[in-house]
């Protein structure tokens, strides 16, 4: 039966790695083509799940977590036109310090327009409680929130393997200067990753809102978290942020297994000894910018 | 002594900042700098500086208490101030230990404040009133619960508010007595990692030893953690019969929430609980019996009036934290036009005496002399099944203890707490 309970505590790591997927996906993609460190993707992914909240309640659950990322996204086009696109080329500390600003207005914007009282949610009644087989215990929303992480996966994988637009942006990360030689503008392509992120982000809102509490500061409680997963991974890339998305899901789950009181600091544990053997992560490639 | 002062306040080496300091304590001898405008609003107004988290795992109760001692503030100097003199209270963030400390010793020093009140986070708490205590000034703890900080860590210049740990144990666990869910059963505790938490623990281990109850596993919560499924599946693995939670803040949500998800069968207890947690979690979240010191649907005259007005300014209900501000600054109103002062040792001996405080419930508190803390009456609650409002979804229980009890039974005893002043 122990061990059961320990592998229990793995499944449930990999989903839990999933549920860390969605943040640290978009938070590496806008990294990946303007070198940007997003400190503001919290501020995203909060609003994700206060715009969802209010398009649930006409549209219903659904209807607020299919919504809310594209209009959140379409805000993600007004933060790349008139912030972001200044600091592409600039010292990463000032897009540092720009985005970190943009983190804490957002926080305040959303405390000015639905107070600093958390917002109650609770999820559809249908995908409430456990999926059990054999001795085996899932949540059944946890379940469809892997369902959805492995679809995006495959979309983002798809757009960015097997398309034109995503030759483009590949390109356009790794040879910038030979893209706009061949004369393809690229700043629409840019804006578009960027949205791509935003949405993200403020997917990932909307679908954790009826699992965890709803206040103003929730993106800086998810961002650290994102933050722990892209570094590990690998600043910009993909295949990086999965890999480490789920270690991080897995060892917070055995870590609690043996001994609870360490589940939090597992996580910076484990960034310290990847970086120890890795430092520019597991998947990470060298980049001028920071180097 | 003042001759001296002039020439130190004269020399071109001493900072702009010390000579002000050096000119504040001069002033009886007579202005040397630029004063008067200070020493006017020194003389209209009362200064009291406020701190609490308005950011951080606790932040959401921040709010409540700020409104909440901001209408008392209204109210009293509506009604003509303390000694004809208004009161100005500054609210500010405190984050966390460190911050908290540095504002309070900024507030003392540089704003003026006459004293401090305050503080939601227990480990704050003690960092504001070793700063207090060295300042030989008096701080108010509001918020905070645990018993250690009013034990081991009393002193002269603080008092406690709010109900601690073990009369919260005590509320609920008079209630699950009468339910026979103590005796025999195994119970699985999740606490929160901090001096809180442990605290918390500590109480409901006493309880439970003391009423043949069983504590099977005990997990450790770190306070930045949101996500609890791999607590939830330990707990299935533990196959208590009841779940004990000793959790502050917004891991009280995060956790019911989750736990509604996984849909485990355990019924839960929780040991510590604020109402905005409770509502945060949303409707048929929400299970099992918590404790509290106030709750807006206490059937009491005043009670009920302090929540109509609430509403009229807020246009919401208020919150067990901002009813805790508001009452307490009440408090200190009456004791500062008691004693016609403003000075903390004057306050302190007043306090101490056995003054009696209406706290809009039905029998008025007192601090105790020995350990400071507000002797009043808790209760416990329950969540109702068919609530369609979450604002409507607690049942409040029957006061502990009963009436013809003497207030303290719940409190601990002398023996319990290691305080004595």
């Amino acid at each position: 039966m122990q061990f059961v309970f320990l592998m229990e505590q793995v499944v449930n790591g990999l989903v839990l790695g999933g549920y860390y997927l969605l943040i640290a996906l978009g938070l590496s993609l806008i990294f990946s083509v303007g070198g940007i460190v997003n400190l503001s993707h919290g501020a995203f992914y909060a609003l994700g799940a206060y715009v969802s909240i209010e398009i649930a309640k006409y549209l219903g659950f659904a209807g607020g977590a299919i919504l809310s990322p594209v209009i959140v996204g379409l805000l993600g086009i007004l933060f790349e036109r008139f912030i972001l696109r200044r600091f592409y080329t600039a010292d990463p500390i000032l897009s540092l310090l720009v985005t970190f600003g943009f983190a804490m207005i957002g926080e305040q914007l959303i405390r000015i327009l639905w107070g600093a009282a958390p917002i109650p949610v609770s999820m559809p009644a249908a995908m409430k409680g456990p999926v059990m087989v054999g001795d085996f215990l899932f949540s059944r929303y946890r379940l469809f929130l892997l369902a959805v992480v492995v679809v995006i996966l495959a979309g983002i994988w798809f757009l960015l393997n097997k398309t034109a637009f995503g030759r483009v942006v590949r390109a356009g990360i790794q040879k910038p200067d030979m893209v706009a030689a061949l004369g393809i503008r690229l700043q629409p392509y840019m804006t578009a990753v960027i949205v791509l992120g935003v949405g993200l982000a403020a997917l990932g809102g909307a679908l954790f809102a009826p699992i965890t509490i709803v206040h103003p500061a929730m993106g800086a409680e998810i961002l650290t978290v994102a933050f722990v997963v892209v570094v590990i991974g690998g600043l910009g890339s993909f295949w990086g942020v999965i890999v480490a998305a789920l270690m991080v899901g897995v060892v917070r789950g055995v870590t609690i297994h043996f001994v609870p009181a360490a589940g939090a600091a597992s996580m910076y544990l484990l960034m310290f000894l990847v970086l120890m053997l890795r430092p520019r992560g597991l998947f990470g490639e060298r980049i001028e910018k920071f180097e | 002594m003042t001759k001296r002062m002039f020439e130190i306040g004269g020399g071109s080496l001493v900072t702009r900042r010390s000579a002000l300091k050096f000119g504040a304590a001069g002033l009886a001898a007579g202005s040397m700098l630029s004063m008067p405008a200070i020493v006017r609003a020194q003389a209209d107004a009362i200064k009291i500086g406020h701190l609490t988290p308005m950011t951080g795992f606790l932040g959401v109760l921040g709010e409540w208490a700020v409104q909440g001692i901001q209408m008392a503030a209204e109210e009293i100097n509506a009604a003509g101030g303390v000694m004809g003199r208004k009161l100005e209270v500054a609210s500010e963030d405190s984050i966390n230990p460190d911050t908290a400390a540095t504002k309070a010793q900024r507030m003392l020093e540089r704003d003026g404040v006459a004293f401090l009140m305050g503080e939601i986070s227990s480990a704050s708490a003690l960092a504001i009133s070793q700063v207090a205590a060295r300042n030989k000034r008096l701080f108010m703890a509001l918020g905070p619960r645990s018993d250690t900080l009013r034990g081991k860590s009393c002193n002269r210049y603080m008092f406690c508010t709010d109900i601690p740990n073990t009369v919260m144990v005590n509320a609920v666990g008079s209630s699950l007595m009468r339910d026979n869910m103590v005796k025999g059963k195994k119970f699985a505790a999740v606490t929160s990692d901090y001096v809180f938490g442990h605290d918390l623990l500590r109480a409901a281990k006493a309880f439970f030893d003391t009423h043949g109850g069983n504590i099977v596993s005990d997990d450790l919560v770190a306070t930045d953690v949101t996500d609890f499924s791999p607590y939830l599946l330990k707990i299935r693995q533990a196959q208590p019969d009841v779940v004990c939670l000793n959790l502050a803040g917004n891991q009280v949500t995060n956790f019911v929430k989750q736990y509604a998800e996984y849909g485990l069968p355990f019924p839960t207890v929780g040991f510590n609980l604020n109402t905005a947690d409770a509502w945060a979690a949303g409707l048929g979240n929400l299970a099992g019996t918590w404790p509290t010191v106030w709750y807006h649907t206490l059937d009491n005259p005043a009670s009920l009036a302090f929540v109509e007005a609430f509403k009229t300014k807020y246009g919401k209900i208020p919150e067990n934290h901002a009813w805790i501000e508001y009452v307490s600054l009440k408090m200190m109103a009456q004791a500062m036009e008691e004693t016609k002062s403003t000075d903390s040792e004057a306050l302190v001996d007043y306090l101490e005496k056995g003054a009696e405080f209406d706290i809009l419930k039905d029998r008025k508190a007192y601090f105790r002399s020995w350990d400071h803390q507000l002797i009043q009456e808790a209760y416990p609650f329950s969540v109702k099944a068919d609530a369609t409002d979450v604002i409507d979804m607690m049942e409040l229980g029957a006061a502990v203890p009963g009436a013809d009890e003497s207030l303290e039974v719940i409190y601990p005893t002398r023996e319990q707490n290691p305080c004595s002043l």
